[in-house]
């Protein structure tokens, strides 16, 4: 059978599966699921389809392992780093439409989510129902999917508090890429999704392998308290060698939910600046002061120094601050009148940090890019996610050559750092394969063996050339 | 095409696609028809490809184009500022390219020959514009405070026309002094202008205006919001210039300050904005303030409400077009459900479009045990009727 | 240059030290305060140069008029001694500097100095300002609040430049030579910190509240009174002009208000608090806004009326948690006009 009668004898079977309605192999749905908002060269799916159940995905799976088409799982496609292209082509499994919030335990603090749903549905839902009760939203705009962060080792504003992403995963609903569906987690043995222990933790084989094991379809998450009063603080030094300290004894006291660093050549005032978020929240207003005050006392020295200090802020001032996700983040992408940006999202621990900026630096001003560079911590300063963003026009094929040039030049960087980029790019997994312990990647490579005999999981993801 | 320039500066963050709270999708295309193209950012990059020529003109791409409602929901939500206010102004400009090219489809291609042949997008005689007043004692407009102007779902539209009675009748009630054009007038042509059929609308809007100026209007209460919005902020690149007024507007401070005889049993009741009202000109508080005065009204909102309202899918020409189509995902099938959820019996609206639209999707939900969609006028004279 | 207009003799002579004496936030007596006075004077270590919040309130203690605030800055700074860490006083500046952006315009009167606030301009509006131009922007701020972080210099550097601007962009050209200052901190910039630095200012300023009372006299007959109990959070600046307080009970009087009888009004006056957080001492800054807030609270006001724009975005979200409606003092006039419409 010919490429085309085959797809076409596809396309037959998946409308079968989910309806016409949502099945595409138009040039329209072809080209805009070619690529992400960030550098990474289009490449066309020849097929978009979006399930609307964890049955209709196991159809797909099995149907797409019998014909051996390439599968790409897609989240909300805000990946940047075009882990959701379809580089073999195949079909693109859209998940929107698995968006039902399907149980939140109020006294267990957890929620299940089909994988379709969005970080803001799901804050908009626990606002409404569960007004004590919050999920760790990332950065991302709100269309983000909850799996697709989860899936790539995301984290957020309770990442301080409670780490990656992937650490508050409870469980798992996956769909194998031979069509066997399989429960993770306590999910499996108990009709709660209460944890990922005491049971051999195989949630590992769907976490930070870029949709190359499976689809999820289901996950549960773990719900922190919503505190009736928040406050931030944006610690300011010059000095970027300080900053692992200054780190490291702010999330000592424990009492944050959330650190950020954040350094920026515009506006001109915070040039040269580095900026510290210590994002908190309490029950009452007494301990939220009480935490302000153990925060500010950690770092007492530095102040006293005066070489570090608390920006002054007004309250409304603070506001921008305290949104979650910030709408401005976004705007990035306009710096350059070019509607796009992408970044390194660089794991690596806090050490690291002034090198780390003193790179970014480098980085931009030898190629002439447009940065905004700053880091999250992760645990408590057990590591940090590192960001190098790089502004760039999409009209300008120069101008998407340099930032492309710049993300290149940093994950190699980074990579030699010792740091690793975290949703890499597939030639940013080249170079972090590079590096890896051969026996890591053999075993990677066994284990893909047997959940994904054909390889039909997004491949050219995770390979080496 | 105009506006081409800001094509690219889509960075597809999705905020337009969200109402402001992000409980749900809020864009009625991306809502109806799942798939990325079908967003504001995905119609964004499609424009700059088909201009690019990576896409082709196909039917596909004519329908994604004339999918969009004009609802103005990702102008509202868009987070870049200055550029989201261009966002539909390209979308009207790409639809503008393919109605010049004559590649529309063919639902709009019909309904533009309309309003083209007849001054309305049914087809109909324009000497039947004045039918929905025909056993109404409706003065023709000479020396009237304001010209009262039906628009063509209130002239034609079965539902339409009891909504445009119910209006004209409440108007009378309260001593308004008002008068109508009726086969004089023609279509205010905001649907046309919604479609990209700019020289079409010029002419609409231009035969309006000399009617208009003919008879020395100066004040105009439109009974849709559309027909508002058009006469209000386009007449005016063609010297048409009035003071324009939804007729909530001109109901709203009168019923404010009315008093009632008597109790009336309680109606649980949730507002509808029409986005041609609220997105497009702020207008949120006028039937609020009529369904607040009323007695006997308990007032729940949606979730989504004012700035953050979901579309009823019936801008843009899709009440004629029908494009988004009638399944599940159809957004004013998504709005009776949201409504039904408030545990209101009545889902008010102040706009015949809306109130058409929303009286199918009640249908087509199996509401109609649950929830009744009634326009503010009705409601006013059914509990007026009841108060005094 | 612009050299401060200080006498040594009268403070070495002073039997009083008012300044340190009187002071809200540090604890003299009489003989301790003669002994820093000494240190501060002979340009020794002073527990008052590491101590002092920058209040500004010895400017209105000291009978002599003599600067003590200004001297206090001014040893701060030729000792290096900052109030603030240096990284925030280094971003202050640049955050304040003037851009630049400045271009002439036509003016006519009265014109209002809105001075770096954008977002109040909406208040130059109504009956009060019929007519009335306004300027703003960085390239007119006044650059008083340099003395909260030792840095007389900046204001000596930038405070010419913006009364240049303010005479050569606007009011020479338009003929205009009265200027009024919609804050406390410009009209005591112009009409008392320029004098002690020995800046020209070749303009007049007119207090906000002289140009509200007498516009309210001239409206008289259209205003219909509030009718509130209000409590006047009086700003730092205003130290510097306390001749101009009695503008305040003349507006209350003339608009139907009672000002509550509180501890910390007038010259016991506390301040709002932002600049204690600005030299990190939040605590004191949480402990003298409780003071203040409990007293408004106390004393029974159902508004808190600000003039400085500052001491209002700092309080207001306090002031309302508390059940007072805060309001700038412009703002209050027009609901003399705006009221039941």
């Amino acid at each position: 059978m010919s490429g085309v009668s085959l797809m076409k004898e596809i396309v037959e079977k998946l409308v079968k599966i989910v309806g016409a309605e949502f099945v595409s192999d138009q040039p329209e749905e072809r080209y805009i699921y070619s690529m992400d908002p960030g550098t990474m060269p289009p490449r066309e799916p020849d097929i978009v389809v979006i399930p609307g159940t964890s049955e209709e995905v196991r159809q797909i799976m099995i149907l797409a392992n019998r014909d051996e088409i390439p599968v790409v799982p897609l989240g909300a496609g805000l990946v940047l780093s075009g882990l959701s292209r379809a580089l073999k082509g195949g079909i693109i499994l859209d998940m929107k439409r698995m968006n039902r919030i399907l149980e939140v335990n109020e006294t267990s603090r957890y929620a299940v989510v089909e994988a379709g749903t969005s970080q803001g549905m799901l804050q908009a839902y626990l606002k409404k129902h569960h007004p004590n009760l919050k999920h760790s939203a990332p950065d991302a705009p709100p269309v983000a999917t909850i799996a697709g962060n989860v899936s790539i080792h995301g984290s957020g504003h309770l990442s301080h508090a409670a780490g990656f992403h992937s650490d508050m995963l409870n469980g798992l609903e996956v769909v194998l890429p031979t069509g066997e569906v399989a429960r993770i987690g306590s999910c499996a043995t108990s009709p709660y999704w209460f944890s990922r222990a005491p049971l051999p933790d195989l949630a590992g084989l769907f976490l930070g392998w870029a949709g190359t094991t499976g689809v999820i379809t289901k996950l549960a998450i773990k719900l922190y308290p919503n505190y009736k009063y928040n406050d931030v603080g944006i610690f300011v030094t010059e000095e970027a060698q300080l900053i692992p300290d200054i780190l490291h004894r702010m999330t000592g006291t424990q009492v944050a939910e959330d650190m950020t660093t954040w350094m920026t050549p515009k506006p001109d005032w915070a040039r040269g600046f580095l900026h510290c978020d210590i994002n908190f929240g309490a029950n009452t207003k007494d301990e939220l002061i009480w935490k302000r005050n153990l925060i500010r006392a950690s770092v007492q020295e530095y102040i006293d120094q005066k070489v570090a200090g608390f920006m002054p802020l007004p309250p409304a001032m603070k506001q921008p601050f305290l949104e979650v996700p910030a709408r401005t983040l976004s705007r990035f992408a306009d710096v350059r009148r070019g509607g796009g940006f992408e970044y390194v999202g660089a794991i690596m621990p806090v050490d690291l940090f002034p090198e780390a900026y003193k790179v970014g630096l480098e980085i931009a001003d030898s190629l002439n890019v447009n940065y905004s560079l700053g880091s999250r911590i992760i645990g408590v300063n057990h590591c940090m996610m590192f960001f190098y963003a790089y502004a760039f026009n999409r009209a300008d094929p120069a101008d998407v050559e340099r930032a492309q040039k710049a993300l290149e030049e940093t994950n190699r960087i980074v990579v030699d750092m010792g740091g690793i980029p975290w949703k890499a790019e597939a030639p940013a997994q080249k170079e972090i394969i590079r590096k890896m312990d051969p026996n890591m990647f053999d075993l990677m490579n066994r284990i893909r063996a047997v959940l994904d005999p054909k390889g039909i999981m997004n491949p050219g993801n995770w390979e080496e050339d | 095409m105009q506006y081409e320039e800001i094509l690219h500066r889509c960075f597809r963050c999705g905020y337009c696609k969200l109402p402001g709270n992000y409980i749900d999708f809020n864009c009625p295309a991306y809502l109806a028809f799942c798939f990325e193209t079908y967003s504001p950012g995905g119609r964004m990059w499609l424009l700059r490809a088909w201009l690019d020529k990576k896409i082709e003109t196909t039917d596909r791409f004519q329908e994604i184009l004339f999918s969009c409602v004009n609802c103005g929901n990702c102008v509202e939500q868009c987070t870049f500022p200055k550029f989201k206010d261009q966002l539909l102004l390209a979308f009207m400009a790409g639809k503008e390219e393919l109605v010049n090219a004559g590649k529309v489809p063919p639902a709009v291609r019909d309904c533009l020959t309309n309003y083209q042949h007849h001054g309305n997008p049914y087809g109909f005689a324009r000497k039947k514009r004045h039918g929905w007043a025909e056993d109404l004692e409706v003065d023709r407009f000479s020396e009237h405070e304001y010209l009262f102007f039906p628009g063509d779902v209130g002239s034609y539209d079965s539902r339409g026309q009891e909504i445009c009675r119910s209006v004209a009748r409440l108007l009378k009630a309260n001593g308004i002094s008002f008068g109508i054009f009726g086969a004089d007038e023609v279509s205010d042509g905001n649907e046309v202008n919604a479609m990209g059929e700019t020289e079409l609308f010029r002419y609409l809007a231009e035969e309006n205006i000399k009617t208009f100026n003919a008879s020395q209007v100066k004040k105009i209460i439109t009974l849709s919001p559309h027909a508002y919005n058009a006469i209000k902020n386009d007449y005016l690149q063609f010297g048409g210039q009035y003071q324009v007024f939804h007729y909530a507007q001109i109901l709203a401070p009168i019923i404010k300050q009315q008093t009632y005889k008597s109790d009336v049993p309680p109606m649980r009741v949730t507002y509808h904005d029409s986005c041609y009202l609220g997105r497009h000109n702020g207008e949120y508080w006028s039937a609020r303030t009529i369904l607040s005065s009323l007695p006997g009204i308990q007032f729940v909102e949606m979730d989504r409400n004012m700035q953050n309202a979901l579309c009823c899918g019936g801008g843009g020409g899709n009440f004629f077009t029908d494009i988004l189509g009638r399944g599940a995902n159809n957004p004013a099938r998504a709005r009776i459900r949201e409504a039904a959820e408030t545990a209101a019996e009545v889902l008010a609206v102040a706009c015949p479009l809306c109130a058409v639209v929303l009286e199918d999707a009640v249908k087509a939900e199996r509401l109609d045990e649950r929830i009744e969609v009634k326009e503010i006028s009705e409601i006013a004279n059914e509990i007026l009727d009841k108060a005094n | 240059m612009y050299e401060l207009n200080y006498d040594l003799q009268i403070c070495e002579q002073c039997e009083t030290c008012d300044c340190l004496v009187n002071c809200q936030y540090l604890d003299f007596d009489l003989k301790s305060a003669k002994i820093e006075k000494q240190n501060i004077l002979m340009g020794r270590d002073s527990k008052v140069l590491d101590e002092c919040v920058t209040c500004y309130a010895c400017e209105e203690y000291c009978p002599n008029d003599n600067h003590p605030f200004y001297l206090i800055v001014e040893r701060q700074e030729e000792k290096g001694i900052l109030p603030a860490p240096a990284p925030i006083t280094k971003q202050q500046i640049i955050m304040m500097q003037p851009r630049g952006t400045i271009t002439p315009a036509q003016v006519r009167p009265p014109v209002i100095n809105m001075c770096y606030f954008p977002m109040l301009t909406g208040c130059i509006r109504g009956k009060l300002y019929e007519g009335a131009s306004y300027i703003v922007g960085s390239d007119i701020f006044c650059n008083v609040m340099w003395l909260h972080f030792a840095k007389n210099s900046i204001i000596r550097e930038r405070l010419p430049r913006m009364i240049d601007n303010i005479w050569s962009h606007y009011l020479r050209d338009s003929g205009v030579n009265e200027l009024v200052c919609f804050h406390d901190e410009c009209f005591g910039t112009f009409t008392q910190l320029a004098t002690a630095f020995g800046i020209d200012v070749p303009f007049k300023s007119i207090h906000l509240f002289e140009y509200l009372s007498k516009k309210l006299d001239a409206l008289q007959d259209q205003i219909q009174p509030v009718n509130a109990k209000v409590a006047y959070q009086r700003p730092c600046s205003n130290r510097l002009v306390p001749e101009t307080q009695h503008w305040v009970d003349n507006i209350f009087q003339r608009i139907g208000i009672e000002r509550v009888e509180r501890e910390y009004d007038r010259e016991n006056a506390l301040c709002c608090g932002q600049v204690f957080r600005a030299h990190q001492r939040d605590e004191l800054a949480d402990d003298v806004q409780r003071r203040n807030l409990d007293d408004m609270q106390q004393a029974g006001a159902n508004y808190c009326v600000f003039n400085c724009p500052a001491c209002f975005f700092t309080l207001a979200e306090a002031v309302s948690e508390r059940g007072i409606f805060p309001i700038l003092m412009s703002d209050l006039c027009q609901l003399a006009f705006e009221k039941g419409t």
